[in-house]
């Protein structure tokens, strides 16, 4: 047999990043889990058969709201600065993404402590309660679990362990950080816009 | 073969035990009937075709002993015939939607006249809690409804009200219609339209817990008087008990935790766990189907439910020997 | 330019070093399973344990049938007869059918596409690992389960544990907690290891396997790992709505204070019916592997093949409330969900009709891994047909719950499922193990479990219409059932011999079976390609194909495939 007749003749065999692949498998799995909580929400709204009641207790958290999406641009800025070279500032702009991140999630346990001690809202109040915290409780975990990616990122730099090859690592992080901000777009409108007219 | 229903409201009638769906005895299950009927022409006429078509195929192309080791042709497809087999399947599936939806919209939107017959039957862990709101009757487990007719003027239909009071439970009554749940926190309905007098038996049909199986179900369909005259008793009033044992009886029956979960016409016994015993032996079986009411078995199950029944929600009462047989014989007035 | 390919017929792959065989003591054998990061040691071991658990649920499953062979039987009592069930149903869907599917997944894949291992070995070992601990979890509720009170041991809410019987009301003790965790574990070990897949086949694959020149195998594990990550998030959020009801009192399914019973159908429904396909496609692409290489025939219209897994995968995402007519549903719910069930009808009509393409003008060889396939053609369509009678709404209002949808999915699980996994097996021992199975063993297999399998579960259909609900552990005399349910128990006696003769085949031909070669069956994918077993890594160079069956083309290089593709 001739092995030129077997030889294939589209020479550049080029097949996607399996860090991309793997990490848009991994958005769709949380998205998928997210609908359910976002439809057992939906579902339940106006069904509590007793206070407190979302109008009651709900406030439009704009500030931690801006703190989060404006995250979503440091990140960016931060990778164009990593992508240069430039890592003093790609330093910055990372510390100002964790401080955002942050942020946020001291607002959720401020919010939290504040529905839990002085409006006696649980998450076993009413139908409402359990919706909420579950809702809010799975986006809030993801947060965190990113400001601990994003700072893994950071001191692996400060110990000079990121090098230019991590690059893709570093996108990816901030992939998974733009799609928990793409989530509280949903959370925030359902929750704080929708929801409070109930 | 036939239960044992030696007494109890209705045992005269004709039993339908075993509970054919294809011999169905009301509209909803004959409307049923008919689509199913349909549909399992198609199925097996398919199944013929293509098992056929599998047989022909493993006795043509099976490989020979006279064959010799060439490969057969390589085909790779072919999109007319592929395009046949997609086609012919979606004309069947259109014809089994039109005749599905239509179905359901008969069955399921079917207009009731406004004096149909009410039931509101509550599902519990395990048995079936029965009220006439029209009549304000309370029964458990038997369900007693006036026949109908196949002629829609003189057509009478009943409407259940399906609720639960724990989990979800399922109506099956197949010779009369298709099942419905019953849902806390929901309410269903259903219609049945029985046309011939008798006794239809049926299931819990969602699994509901340990004694899932004994949830057991019975429709007493009587000739539109008769139904009357077992309205009428059930509404009269009972007998006071007569002799020193039923008094001693009735004694016992208050002085004990009965009256907690059990009602008995207009006394201070007003529990709801458990099923109504006002008229208590108008029925036939004890412990929603799980044995024919009788004195023996009624004995036992007074004397420590879990025998007849293990895992029921009635607990043994730790009762004297004496004690037993004059509840009982307190019971036993109870008709 | 690469012009070697590993399919040079002059070309002998070294026999390969066996790390760690020198001295085969147990401790050994266990290091090496427990340290294993090779995707078809971790294949075997899905597999085996799919097959251990697969026993165990066997047993359960036979004393279910022993207690209904009279009525009014007490051999069990009620509340054992429903932990079995339970676990019988459980542990055949997540502990069987799973491991067994995403055990040929591992093995078969890297090797069908040419590549040299799975994406992420070591979350594959993790996928595994997660998934073994969640079955042993499981069982472990017979033992753990009392919790304080004593009250309650194994799960008993049925294999849907619908709500509000899993609320603590209503279930007391920890049995139903065991069930949930167990459940959310293996949810997180399928994901680990559908990811994997998915990542395998995009990024993976050797030089010139496009995706229209993948095995159809392959292209139906990427559809089942799709379904998979977006079919099972639904199973594990609704898992931690219970263990938030059950644990931190929410109200999610608590009926007393707003919550809906219903909604955890739904949210189970919408993982549980995909799941059906997550199952089954499988069986269909271990079918498609098979059946072409005993035809001797390519298969009949490739592309149409993958469409149709495509449609039936999308499809399947919205049909999960045919499971619930009975609910109460308005009459357009109903409706719609017919529809969109009976519409599933045609793609997998299409599976059928070019399978029979694929037979019809060639030569078939009737050996073992093909007879088990052509029964799975003949039990599929029954199970078809059935599921086209249960999808006809006012039909289902009589058979939902019945002993009938017992039949039905057993004709789909065992009838089609298992049987492909069967073939599968037989047709790919020689591979994993140098040696061929017993052929005459295989007949007494086959034979044997084939008569039990239809005289247990063709019955059930009939006791179905006559009003018989499942899951009732005992059931009076004179309502007709008694004939169907003896006929059923001794089927199960008869499937019993069947799957010995099954065990015992795969323990003697690992030791005197015939050897088997590289390429037994004269096949034409890439995992033929290699030696028998496969060297760890897989391909001393990694393969280069042209057309979808590069063996072919290799075998028949005046008639290569890909003049034609």
């Amino acid at each position: 047999m001739s092995s030129a007749e077997l030889t294939n003749t589209d020479s550049d065999w080029k097949l996607p990043s399996q860090r991309k692949v793997g990490m848009i498998c991994l958005i769709i799995t949380e998205s998928a889990l997210f609908t359910i909580f976002v439809v057992a929400y939906v579902w339940y709204m106006g069904k509590s058969l007793n206070g407190p009641f979302p109008k009651e207790v709900l406030h439009v958290p704009w500030l931690a709201s801006i703190a989060l999406f404006g995250s979503s641009f440091t990140v960016t800025i931060a990778e164009k600065f990593l992508h240069k070279g430039n890592r003093a500032l790609f330093h910055v702009w990372w510390l100002l993404t964790i401080a955002l991140g942050a942020y946020f999630v001291y607002f959720t346990g401020a919010e939290w402590y504040h529905l839990i001690y002085k409006e006696n809202l649980t998450i076993s109040t009413n139908v409402f309660g359990s919706t909420f915290y579950a809702l809010v409780g799975l986006h809030a975990s993801h947060v965190i679990i990113g400001l601990i990616l994003l700072s893994i990122v950071v001191i692996s730099s400060f110990r000079g362990k990121l090098d230019p090859g991590h690059s893709e690592h570093v996108e990816m992080i901030a992939w998974y950080w733009h799609f928990v901000d793409a989530i509280w777009v949903v959370v925030l409108t359902l929750v704080y816009f929708i929801s409070v007219n109930y | 073969m036939t239960g044992v229903h030696a007494q109890g409201a209705g045992a005269d009638l004709p039993t339908h035990m075993v509970a054919d769906m294809f011999k169905p005895l009301s509209r909803p299950a004959e409307m049923i009937h008919e689509t199913s009927l349909l549909v399992l022409v198609i199925c097996a006429v398919i199944f013929v075709v293509v098992a056929g078509l599998l047989l022909y195929i493993v006795v043509r192309f099976r490989k020979k002993a006279t064959d010799n080791t060439q490969e057969p042709p390589q085909i790779y497809g072919s999109t007319n015939i592929e395009l046949a087999w997609t086609v012919i399947p979606i004309l069947i599936t259109v014809v089994l939607i039109l005749v599905t939806s239509r179905t359901i919209g008969e069955v399921q939107n079917a207009k009731l006249p406004e004096d149909a017959l009410q039931i509101r039957v509550v599902g519990h862990q395990w048995w079936w809690e029965v009220h006439y709101p029209q009549y304000g009757i309370i029964t458990a487990n038997e369900i007693h409804i006036p026949v109908s007719s196949k002629d829609p003027q003189k057509a009478r239909p009943t409407e259940l009200i399906l609720q639960s009071a724990d989990v979800i439970h399922s109506f099956w009554v197949p010779q009369l219609a298709g099942k419905t749940d019953l849902i806390p926190n929901r309410t269903n309905k259903m219609w049945v339209d029985p046309y011939t007098i008798g006794t239809y038996f049926g299931n819990c049909a969602e699994y509901c817990g340990t004694q899932h199986a004994n949830m057991l179900l019975r429709v007493i369909v009587d000739t539109p008087e008769n139904f009357e005259k077992w309205v009428a008793n059930q509404k009269a009033p009972v007998p006071p008990p007569q002799t020193p044992q039923e008094i001693e009886g009735r004694r016992l029956y208050y002085a004990n935790a009965c009256v907690n979960c059990h009602t008995i016409g207009e006394s201070v016994s007003k529990g709801i766990f458990g099923p109504d015993l006002t008229k208590l032996m108008t029925r036939q079986t004890i412990g929603a189907g799980v044995a024919p009411l009788n004195h023996e078995n009624l004995l036992s199950w007074v004397r420590d439910p879990q025998i007849l029944k293990v895992g029921c929600l009635m607990p043994n009462m730790q009762l004297l020997d004496n004690e037993v047989e004059a509840i009982t014989a307190y019971l036993e007035t109870l008709k | 330019m690469a012009s070697e390919t590993i399919v040079d017929p002059d070309f002998k792959v070294p026999a390969p070093e066996r790390v760690g065989e020198e001295g085969k003591t147990w401790s050994h054998v266990i290091q090496n399973l427990v340290f294993t990061v090779d995707h078809k040691k971790l294949g075997l071991m899905y597999i085996g344990s799919g097959l251990l658990f697969f026993v165990v649920a066997g047993i359960m499953a036979t004393l279910i049938r022993v207690q209904l062979f009279f009525p009014r039987s007490t051999f069990l009592d009620p509340d054992v007869f429903n932990r079995f069930f339970t676990m019988h149903g459980t542990a055949m869907v997540f502990l069987v059918g799973m491991p067994m599917i995403f055990g040929f997944a591992n093995y078969l894949i890297p090797i069908m596409i040419g590549t040299r291992d799975m994406a992420y070995p070591r979350l594959n070992a993790f996928g595994f690992w997660v998934f073994f601990f969640s079955g042993l979890l499981l069982y472990f509720s017979y033992f753990g389960a009392p919790g304080l009170y004593n009250a309650g041991s194994a799960p008993d809410v049925g294999w849907f544990a619908y709500s509000p019987l899993t609320a603590k009301a209503f279930s007391r003790g920890h049995s139903t907690d065991y069930w949930t965790l167990s459940i959310l574990l293996g949810g997180i070990g399928s994901l680990a290891t559908s990811i994997n897949i998915l990542v395998t086949t995009f990024c993976l694959r050797c030089k010139g396997m496009t995706l229209g020149r993948m095995p159809l195998f392959v292209w139906l594990f990427v559809v089942v790992a799709f379904l998979v990550i977006i079919a099972l998030p639904p199973l594990s959020a609704c898992q931690i709505m219970l263990t938030l009801d059950r644990y931190l009192g929410a109200k999610f399914f608590d009926t007393q204070a707003g919550g809906d019973a219903v909604l955890w159908q739904h949210f189970f429904w919408i993982f549980g019916h995909p799941e059906v396909y997550i199952l089954i496609l499988p069986g269909f692409a271990i079918a498609n592997e098979i059946i072409p290489v005993f035809s001797r025939k390519p298969i009949f219209g490739y592309p149409i093949m993958v469409a149709a897994t495509v449609m039936i995968a999308f499809i399947s995402l919205g049909v999960w409330a045919h499971h619930m007519f009975t609910v109460g549903m308005t009459s357009l719910g109903n409706t719609f969900f017919a529809i969109s069930t009976m519409v599933i009808a045609v793609p997998t009509g299409i599976k059928i009709f070019n399978w029979l393409g694929t037979m019809w003008g060639g030569k078939l060889h009737f050996e073992l891994p093909m007879i088990f396939c052509l029964a799975f053609l003949f039990q599929f369509l029954i199970a078809g047909l059935t599921g086209v009678m249960l999808s006809v709404v006012p039909f289902d209002w009589q058979l939902s719950d019945s002993y009938f949808v017992v039949a039905h999915f057993h004709y789909v699980l065992i009838g089609a499922l298992l049987y492909t996994l069967f073939a599968g097996i037989y047709y790919w021992y020689p591979k994993a193990f140098g040696r061929m199975p017993n052929r005459k063993l295989g007949l007494w297999h086959f034979w044997l479990f084939t008569i039990g399998f239809h005289l247990t579960f063709f019955p059930q259909h009939i006791s179905g219409f006559l009003g018989m609900p499942r899951r009732i552990f005992t059931y009076e005399a004179g309502r007709g059932w008694e004939i169907w349910n003896q006929l059923s128990t001794i089927g199960v006696i008869i499937q019993i011999p069947g799957i010995l003769f099954f065990v015992f085949n795969l323990i003697y031909s690992y030791f005197k079976g015939e050897e088997a070669g590289d390429d037994p069956w004269d096949a034409w994918t890439l995992e033929w390609a290699t030696t028998s077993p496969p060297p760890e890594y897989n391909f001393e160079k990694t393969p280069e194909v042209r057309s979808r069956r590069p063996l072919w083309d290799l075998k028949h290089p005046d008639d290569p495939d890909w003049k034609f593709e």
